[in-house]
């Protein structure tokens, strides 16, 4: 059963210097209990999609198109109207625990403030519901770090206190928009870990915003790759990883260097990413691919079916091989 | 066997913390940020090092260079030792060995144009050189690393991370130095570009005799481009050896369960079983453990971790493990 | 190869330095462009307004006094622009010394302030430690002492000048400015381009004249346009009660003082003119300073 649809997507930005076009007619589904992860490097509109469905646009951005969650269009709500779906139906966790905590503030404040606020608890049934989340991201002793101040904590500890909050009211989309990018390996592990558990658990469905292909490949379902405010590829996440059909996508697995594998050299995708002020002509991929011609700067193509997948290329995928 | 071009012995780094509300009178906390940190590096090699945030990395890396003041140890550079040479002394080596930073547009001078920047270190040590011989200089550097000369008069706002990353190579290039220290210099940069970056480093090295100090938190990373590679923790080493050895079989825990986290980019890939770290604290620097300071997140962690610290055992062709127990331990994905 | 490079010199695209970008979202901000030719419409005006004026500033037109309330109001054809006060003198001529005085006393004092602001913050942030506490201390002690009772004992003990204006008004306000200098040169120290010039040998004095000071340029522009207002303000206040400059010379606070003082009598213009002079200038450095900031800091906005 589909949870979220979003059809035709476009997120533009009105600057001194001029508009930009941070994301062009996305299109993605995603079902109850699923995850999905939009990968992308910087540039590549990937957390403006999501910011545009969560309502968090800079005042500057103008997001059209349609995101359906659970039958409403939630694009473009008033924020009286967001604010009712948004911790009930969505949820999101930032890179930097820091933006979401309010430094002043008690986690219990914190926490309880969400639960009083929509679910009409109690303070005392709030601290015990809250205590409770704390425990279920695996914080040791949740009965007293729950009296503590954000910067009493690790980094880690933050990011599972972020976790615990968008979860307090049992969302049934979380999106998590590069939760473990600011944290140190052995912490990003347990994070992923404990997201995939939690998702598991409560029957979530999840957005995984990311650059780090590793942490895809174990952790969501479907794939999205983005490159210059476009969907490049869209498929599930083993079939990308295993025969990856986009030009883009071949670089960017090739690209990122592997304990697990011996090789001397990495292979580098050439050129730099595009500067959204002045796109490339064409399709947003051209300068940098190898297989582009004349063609692939004078045509963007769109997203087509291909075998279990959808591809955004103008050469068919037996040219490429 | 040569002689190492760089080797370091028993450095240590202390930093004075006061705290902001300290009265004048009260004495201040000292923060052990590099305690004790050895290793050899030889002409034309790279060493990786590697650590979480807060292992005293990039400290390590600024004390070698005097960029902080070392408080113990020995930097023997050439036979000389950095730490005692007079501020004379020191410039002139300082066109040898040269640093690239992570932040690759914050290490540019927002006000200078790129030419003027690669030019810098070329007014700084060759004074006596004319403008033309060194605008020539400038633009052979940047040509080399990838940047087209004629981009000369423009500012670092207007090229990418990866351009500008490049910009500061053809900076720590232009002197034709020894020894090139990268604190972090591919993690603020995308996927595509880092491997870019780091063929880069690799060409440059092999053409020009170049020796690396590398450091990253990214262990596949310094996999890639490193001969060598030195783990720390809590600003001690835990483990050091040759890349390969390292990788295929590491002995301290810690260093196994820092492999044994990176995110594999593979679907069907299945985690070897590690005994993981206890507790995912890191204990402070101002107030480390006693013994060995891996001791409050290890598995393997007796009595005997917390009353001595561990010896570094040379396990032979210099892989060295500081561990009381590295015998004992179960070696990665058995 | 080195051919190739040496011959592509004329071809070296010329970059656009964070200047020139800052010129360019200046020029597009419209409130502080109007403000900026509305500004120098009124430093000409300043400059050059005396050429139409009939009347010298303390010439005391005798067919008024008396019926001032009826026969003083501005009118083109005696001569009185902007009407006379209530002693008879022209109030253009008046209102122009007061706006020329008034302009004076804000922007060399913001200038003044400026300068040794910047110079002690510098030195105060770049070499740190112990020096910076204690400088950082002495001007903590100094702005806690009440300046406005000091100037005016200044101007009771040494007599009423513009001189003894100009010193009182800058002494207070270096204050601010070397806080706001020296928080952004420690930043500015530890940013990496500052560590990579160290790191490559670049002696201290060269470093701060190549890396630092350029980069605190852009805040000490904005925050002396947006000190000039203040300085006309304080100007303004002194001379509101009286200790200011000094009669027949006049400014712009002292002619709104006197406005004030005869409103009773029905001589409006007395009070209008200088009142409006006196917002337009404050409006149009706010604007200007406002336009500064952003231009030059765009992520601020």
């Amino acid at each position: 059963m589909t949870l979220l649809s979003v059809e035709n997507l476009t997120v533009r930005f009105e600057t001194p210097d001029g508009t930009v076009n941070a994301v062009n007619d996305l299109n993605f589904t995603l079902d109850r209990g699923q995850s999905l992860a939009i990968v992308g490097e910087s540039g590549s509109g990937k957390s403006q999609t999501v910011f545009s469905i969560m309502g968090l646009l800079a005042a500057n951005g103008r997001a059209t198109g349609r995101a359906v969650l659970d039958g409403q269009d939630i694009l473009n709500l008033p924020p009286r109207a967001l604010n009712k779906i948004r911790p009930e139906k969505m949820a999101m966790v930032f890179q930097d625990p820091m933006t979401s905590l309010n430094p002043y503030m008690r986690l219990s404040d914190q926490l309880c403030e969400v639960l009083i606020h929509h679910r009409g608890m109690s303070k005392r049934d709030a601290l015990a519901a809250a205590v409770r989340m704390l425990d279920a991201v695996r914080i040791p002793e949740a009965k007293t770090r729950v009296h503590m101040y954000p910067h009493e904590l690790s980094g880690g500890m933050r990011q599972r206190v972020v976790i615990a909050m968008a979860l307090l009211c049992e969302p049934d989309l979380l999106i998590a928009d590069e939760p473990t990018t600011a944290l140190d390996v052995t912490v990003q592990e347990q994070i992923m870990d404990l997201l995939a558990s939690l998702q598991r658990d409560l029957d979530m469905a999840m957005i995984l915003i990311t650059h780090d292909l590793g942490v895809v490949a174990s952790s969501c379902r479907d794939m999205l790759v983005m490159y210059g405010g476009q969907v490049m590829e869209y498929g599930k996440t083993i079939d990308l990883f295993e025969a990856p059909s986009h030009p883009y996508t071949r670089g960017l697995l090739s690209a990122i260097p592997r304990l697990d594998q011996q090789s001397d050299s990495l292979v580098a995708i050439p050129g730099n990413p595009p500067n959204m002020m002045a796109p490339p002509s064409g399709c947003p991929f051209h300068p940098r691919c190898s297989f582009a011609d004349a063609g692939c700067s004078t045509h963007n193509p769109s997203l087509a079916p291909y075998q279990d997948r959808q591809r955004a290329c103008l050469k068919s995928a037996e040219e490429l091989s | 066997m040569t002689d190492p071009i760089l080797s370091a012995r028993d450095v240590r780094v202390t930093f004075d913390i006061r705290p902001r509300s300290a009265m004048p009178w009260t004495p201040s906390q000292k923060l052990k940020a590099v305690s004790g940190v050895s290793f050899d590096l030889m002409a034309g090699q790279t060493l990786g090092i590697v650590g979480e945030s807060g292992c005293g990395k990039s400290t390590l890396a600024r004390a070698l260079i005097r960029l902080v003041p070392a408080e113990s140890g020995q930097v023997v550079w050439m036979g000389q030792n950095l730490l005692d040479l007079s501020t004379s002394d020191m410039r002139r080596v300082r066109s040898d060995i040269q640093m690239i930073f992570q932040d690759p547009l914050a290490s540019l001078n927002p006000r200078m144009t790129i030419g003027q920047i690669v030019e810098e270190p070329l007014i700084t040590h060759h004074p006596e050189m004319s403008k033309p011989d060194r605008v020539a200089r400038v633009r052979e550097t940047l040509d080399r690393v990838g940047i087209l000369p004629n981009m000369i008069n423009r500012y670092p706002h207007e090229f990418s991370g990866g351009q500008c990353q490049r910009i500061g190579i053809a900076r720590a290039l232009i002197l034709k130095p020894k020894l090139i220290i990268c604190d972090e210099p591919v993690s603020a940069l995308d996927v595509s570009i880092q491997a870019q970056v780091v063929n880069l480093l690799k060409e440059l090295q092999a053409e020009m005799g170049l020796s690396l100090i590398f450091i990253a938190h990214d262990l596949s990373i310094v996999k890639h481009i490193s001969d060598h590679v030195m783990v720390l923790y809590l600003g001690n080493m835990v483990e050091l050896s040759s890349s390969a050895d390292l990788y295929a079989t590491p002995r301290h825990p810690y260093t196994q369960t820092l492999i044994s986290s990176v995110p594999v980019a593979d679907p069907r890939y299945v985690k070897p079983e590690v005994d993981k770290i206890v507790n995912n604290d890191l204990p402070s620097p101002i107030n480390p453990p006693s013994g060995c300071v891996f001791r409050t997140r290890c598995a393997h962690a007796t009595d005997l971790c917390s009353q001595t610290k561990p010896p570094v055992d040379d396990l032979g062709q210099g892989h060295l493990v500081a561990c009381h127990h590295w015998k004992t331990v179960p070696s990665l994905g058995s | 190869m080195q051919n190739a490079i040496l011959t592509q010199t004329e071809t070296a695209v010329r970059g656009r330095s964070q200047w020139a970008d800052a010129r360019a979202r200046f020029l597009k901000n419209k409130a502080a462009m109007v403000s900026l030719y509305l500004l120098a419409a009124l430093i000409l005006f300043a400059i050059f307004g005396g050429q139409l004026s009939r009347f010298t500033i303390d010439e005391i037109d005798w067919q008024m006094l008396g019926m001032i309330a009826e026969l003083g109001g501005p009118s083109v054809e005696n001569g009185h622009y902007f009407g006379v006060d209530e002693l008879g003198r022209d109030l253009y001529a008046r209102t122009l010394l007061g706006l020329q005085i008034s302009l004076m006393v804000g922007i060399i004092g913001a200038v003044v302030a400026a300068i040794f602001g910047t110079l002690y913050g510098a030195v105060s942030g770049y070499i740190g430690g112990q020096t910076d506490s204690i400088m950082m201390r002495t001007v903590d002690i100094l702005t806690s002492v009440p300046f406005f009772f000091i100037i005016i004992m200044l101007l009771v003990v040494f007599g009423q000048s513009i001189l003894m204006i100009f010193i009182g008004i800058g002494l207070t306000n270096w204050l601010g400015m070397a806080r706001v200098v020296r928080g952004q040169t420690l930043s500015l120290k530890n940013k990496e381009f500052v560590e990579a010039a160290r790191a490559l040998g670049v002696p201290t004095l060269t470093i701060i004249r190549r890396h630092i000071v350029p980069n605190l340029i852009g805040v000490v522009v904005v925050y002396t346009s947006l000190l000039v207002p203040q300085m006309i303000l304080l100007e303004s206040t002194i001379s509101f009660l009286g200790l200011g400059v000094q009669e027949p010379q006049t400014s712009l606070g002292l002619l709104i003082s006197e406005g004030t003082s005869t409103m009773q009598y029905g001589t409006f213009w007395q009070l209008g003119y200088p009142l409006a002079f006196f917002m337009l200038v404050l409006f149009c450095f706010y604007y200007i300073g406002d336009g500064l900031r952003d231009a030059l800091d765009p992520k601020d906005r």
